[in-house]
């Protein structure tokens, strides 16, 4: 076993993305995610790696979109403002299908905001931020050990589908030391490189371009997305079950509030309530088949968010409306208590319970 | 088991030092740990805090509603923290900077000068170490042997007097809490 270390979320990050062969960072500091383009600009040119800090934002995710097109593994990180920015330029790489890495760690929003953990860039995330009928694949990761491993997992992704991969985590967990296992990368497998542009001597040209000005031409490209997607749905789903095999009730959580939820669901057991957790570690595609064997069993569940109720929409399509569902949530940079969320919990599918 | 500790004060006072220190001292014992700084507009001037759970199994909930224990080094993170301690936690404060008007008779509070003590030792700075010192024999899951080891991965083994001078701030304290 490799020795823990504590580290920083942001840190941790960062010293994944060099681990698994990141060669060029382009980024613009914004807090609270700035770790993760100081600790590459101190370690990637050990590594052989450039950190290139942008003019701004656009100018980052368009570097970016540059170097994938080489067959560079290639990341850039930001917060929600800055990752607005980013939008345009994310929904060219999707359709140049480049295998880039995007980190968001989100911050209080709308506007400029604050510097407090929220998940208010769910639907950004996971809907589709820039224009035209795209998806990135939405990792959550919400523990150190987690961030380190999906992070080196997002460029095999991102290599694998051809496709843009956001990491989505918030000042929280961006911020916090935990320790964390530095393993080496595990082997990736060969993937296609017939498609980069790295000079065409000897052989035929090839472009990279998003432009489809003949529609019959464009329905065929978003064609070949749509079953992109349609694959990664069918193969990429990933969630975490706590408690969930015998639940009444089911909390459905992600990154920190997950954690917490966890607490609440020990709480909940001590006290007789039947409660289990569905933590969504792909946020897209969302995990709909952890919800299967729950739609008739269960009778209810509540999503705890820092948002008024955004994945909330997803948990209710994948449970098809069958069983209530309810929302828990801080806002603007506030996080749940263990004991207000279990007193939400009781209140809602207990009420009896509270005055004994 | 598991120690939930608080630690607030000025901006500069060592705040997140004490945690770190405290952080460290976990992973030498192998434990899981988790330390988390207040990065918002608190470091722009004004009070930080910093809170550090020690744990013998995995840390599920990261975040601190009500502390086991505490450190505040200044004023306004006693008046904001007193009432975040449990009942029948220990609250370490500095009160070379606090006043103790307030208290409460379900936490005990563990007072000491200890800015003044750090004077005696030359440097102002080892407020923070001291106040861990004073701490440490009530914490479950730590000890002062794993708070020296800690502290000579965190100042360096190299940096021989810095290191002599922290040593000797967490030995003041923790005399001093045994005195008290």
């Amino acid at each position: 076993m490799v020795k823990k270390v504590l580290m920083k979320g942001n840190e941790i990050i960062a010293q994944a993305a060099i681990e698994a062969g990141c060669k060029l960072f382009f980024g613009y500091p914004i807090t609270p995610s700035t770790e993760i383009i100081e600790y590459l600009a101190k370690h990637l040119p050990k590594a052989g790696g450039t950190v290139l800090q942008a003019e701004d934002e656009i100018g980052a995710i368009s570097m970016c979109y540059g170097a994938a097109a080489t067959g560079a593994r290639v990341m850039t990180a930001s917060s929600s403002p800055g990752i607005s920015l980013k939008q345009e330029g994310l929904s060219y790489c999707a359709a140049a299908e480049l295998p880039v890495v995007v980190v968001n760690v989100n911050r209080t929003g709308p506007g400029l905001g604050g510097l407090g953990p929220m998940q208010s860039d769910y639907f950004q995330s996971t809907k589709g931020g820039g224009h035209g009928d795209y998806r990135l694949l939405v990792l959550a990761p919400s523990k150190a050990q987690e961030l380190y491993d999906l992070t080196m997992e997002a460029f095999d992704l991102a290599d694998k589908y051809r496709n843009p991969v956001l990491l989505l985590t918030d000042g929280f967990l961006g911020q916090m030391m935990e320790p964390v296992e530095l393993k080496p990368k595990p082997a990736s497998p060969e993937f296609d490189r017939s498609w980069i542009v790295n000079g065409a001597k000897g052989r035929k040209k090839r472009i990279i371009a998003s432009y489809a000005l003949s529609n019959e031409v464009g329905e065929a490209i978003n064609l070949h997305w749509e079953a992109k997607y349609k694959e990664l749905k069918e193969k990429e789903q990933r969630w975490e079950e706590f408690y969930a095999g015998d639940a009444d009730y089911l909390i459905v959580s992600y990154g920190t509030t997950a954690r917490i939820a966890k607490s609440v669901v020990l709480n909940a057991r001590r006290k007789g309530i039947k409660l289990g957790l569905i933590r969504p570690i792909t946020l897209w595609p969302f995990p709909e088949k952890a919800f299967l064997p729950y739609k008739e069993k269960i009778k209810g569940a509540v999503t705890v968010e820092l948002n008024t109720g955004q994945m909330i929409e997803d948990v209710k399509l994948a449970l098809e409306c069958k069983v209530p569902v309810h929302l828990y949530r801080r806002l603007g940079g506030m996080l749940p208590t263990e004991d207000e969320i279990l007193a939400f919990v009781e209140k809602t599918f207990c009420p009896g319970l509270e005055e004994v | 088991m598991m120690d939930k500790i608080i630690l607030a004060g000025f901006g500069g006072q060592g705040v997140m030092f004490i945690g770190k220190v405290l952080a460290v001292a976990g992973m030498v014992a192998d434990l899981e740990v988790c330390w988390i700084p207040s990065y918002g507009p608190e470091m722009r001037g004004g009070t930080a805090n910093c809170s550090v759970i020690l744990s013998d199994r995995e840390i599920y909930s990261p975040v601190i509603d009500k502390a086991d224990y505490g450190i505040v080094l200044n004023q306004p993170s006693y008046d904001k923290f007193l009432p975040r301690i449990k009942s029948g936690g220990t609250l370490v404060v500095n009160t070379s900077l606090v006043n103790l008007d307030t208290v409460r008779d379900d936490v005990n509070i563990i007072g000491l000068r200890a800015t003044d003590l750090a004077y005696e030792l030359g440097n102002a700075n080892v407020a923070n170490m001291v106040c861990l010192g004073a701490l440490l024999p009530y914490l479950q899951l730590t000890d002062y042997a794993k708070v020296e080891k800690a502290l000579e991965q965190v100042v360096g083994s190299n940096k021989k007097e810095l290191l002599e001078l922290n040593i000797a701030a967490v030995k003041k304290g923790m005399k001093r809490a045994v005195d008290n």
